[in-house]
């Protein structure tokens, strides 16, 4: 069987090449893999395409990887008043952004997921969002075209994970989590436990394990703000 | 001369949860709407939504009882009603985009005559912008009210005939609740429901850019 779980979280990104497409789960200070972006950004990585709700909270979440220069792109749906070192790069130009409305992130990544190619919805009819995307009338509402978001690696956060790589999460630490861990070629989640396989109920687990490829414990680093 | 006394921030929350009703499920969002939770009608039980995949939010996290695992959107720790559920965040905007809740309620920057909201980016203002969930809230919401002060700092109207500002959505807002009227919008324009303690729908008109359509007598809003 193949071994899922790394011992360390430099070895768990050893492999992520400069100029990665990757996601990043979390949202509102919740269920962020702090420890695992900590570990991409000491690995020194160059030119990735962040995918994340945000774009950090200070030096905080993602935000050491903008302080740091690492990303190029990011899609977002909320960039936050406080992501100083996103907003100081993307003033430069030296990182560019597409906003997002948030439902959307989620459904372009489950199509990724899903193996859809696209959809039509009514959000950001009208807006900007809509500049540039097909738009048609289907059952007399004006919708536009949205196509998925795939990524090469996800970078996720669960609370429990058993060896086979089936996962649960605490209260609201779910959010963005599970669809990216769908959503990526390789999904890597650091968790609070490692248990032994069997010990999660089947109906308990949120996240079969067919959708993960590495794991690695780490302690809960947090970052209020 | 000085305007007349106008509904506070607090006032303007208190008269929209009177529009909740017993069992509803509701989002609400930054800004004014946001203190509305702690105005709710005597006797009555809301279903609070969260974006980030919470239905059954209950009151703000008291010192001590903080988990930053269980927070709102705004990031502030919260707790959990007897019958809440967690869900991921694609099911959390599936509710908000499909048509399941009863009622979403949103801060503004204008309303148009149509309906049509702006409330993501100031024109003008450094930065990208933030669409968070505003977008398929907006888009999805079977009821979607406005909360928001009737002007600017400036003066300036903020229900206008065509928003100016980056829109949110288009033809989407139900129902405005200011610091001077509650106005819906309806097929046939903007309607005046209720104006401010004091103040003369005339005075409300000085007030909008869009023209609003008085039918009878309007009452006062009333807080009681």
């Amino acid at each position: 069987m193949k071994q899922k779980v790394f011992s360390s979280l430099d070895a768990a990104v050893a492999d992520i090449p400069d100029g990665s497409r990757i996601m990043f789960g979390g949202f509102g200070g919740a269920g962020f893999p702090n420890n695992l972006i900590q570990a991409l950004s000491r690995k020194g990585i160059k030119d990735i395409t962040a995918i994340s709700n945000n774009c950090g909270t200070r030096e905080g979440e993602l935000g050491i990887m903008f302080k740091n220069g690492q990303v190029r792109h990011v899609i977002a749906a909320f960039p936050g008043p406080h992501a100083n070192y996103f907003q100081e790069r993307y003033a430069k130009g030296e990182v560019t952004c597409e906003v997002v409305p948030q439902g959307i992130l989620c459904e372009r990544m489950r199509a990724a997921a899903a193996g859809l190619l696209g959809f039509y919805t009514t959000v950001g009819v009208g807006t900007e969002v809509a500049n540039g995307k097909e738009e048609r009338v289907i059952n007399g509402k004006r919708c536009i075209l949205e196509k998925p978001i795939h990524a090469d690696f996800a970078l996720i956060k669960a609370e429990k994970a058993d060896a086979l790589g089936n996962l649960t999460y605490r209260l609201a630490a779910r959010n963005f989590n599970p669809i990216m861990a769908m959503a990526a070629n390789t999904t890597i989640v650091e968790v609070d436990e490692i248990v032994p396989v069997g010990s999660i109920e089947p109906e308990n687990v949120i996240t079969p394990a067919i959708f993960v490829h590495r794991i690695v414990q780490a302690k809960g680093l947090r970052y209020a703000g | 001369m000085p305007d007349k006394p106008r509904l506070t921030r607090e006032q303007i929350a208190q008269r929209a949860a009177r529009e909740l009703t017993d069992g509803a499920y509701v989002n609400l969002g930054w800004g004014i709407p946001n203190l509305i939770a702690d105005y709710l009608p005597k006797g009555i039980t809301v279903y609070f939504h969260s974006e980030n995949g919470i239905l059954g939010m209950g009151r703000r996290a008291k010192p001590g009882e903080e988990d930053y695992d269980l927070v709102d959107a705004m990031k502030v720790p919260v707790t959990i009603i007897p019958g809440a559920s967690f869900f991921n965040q694609a099911d959390a905007h599936l509710m908000t985009r499909g048509g399941h809740l009863d009622v979403a309620v949103l801060g503004g920057f204008q309303v148009s005559e149509k309906g049509d909201l702006a409330n993501w980016k100031i024109p003008g203002s450094k930065g990208i912008g933030n669409i968070g969930g505003a977008m398929d809230i907006s888009a999805g919401a079977k009821n979607l009210i406005v909360c928001m002060e009737h002007t600017t700092k400036d003066g300036a109207a903020k229900i206008v005939k065509q928003c100016s500002y980056p829109l949110t959505g288009i033809a989407c807002v139900n129902t405005i609740i200011t610091d001077l009227a509650v106005i819906d919008v309806t097929k046939a324009g903007l309607v005046l429901r209720e104006v401010a303690p004091g103040w003369s729908p005339e005075e409300v008109q000085a007030k909008t850019e869009a023209q609003l359509q008085v039918r009878g007598r309007v009452p006062e809003i009333n807080l009681g």
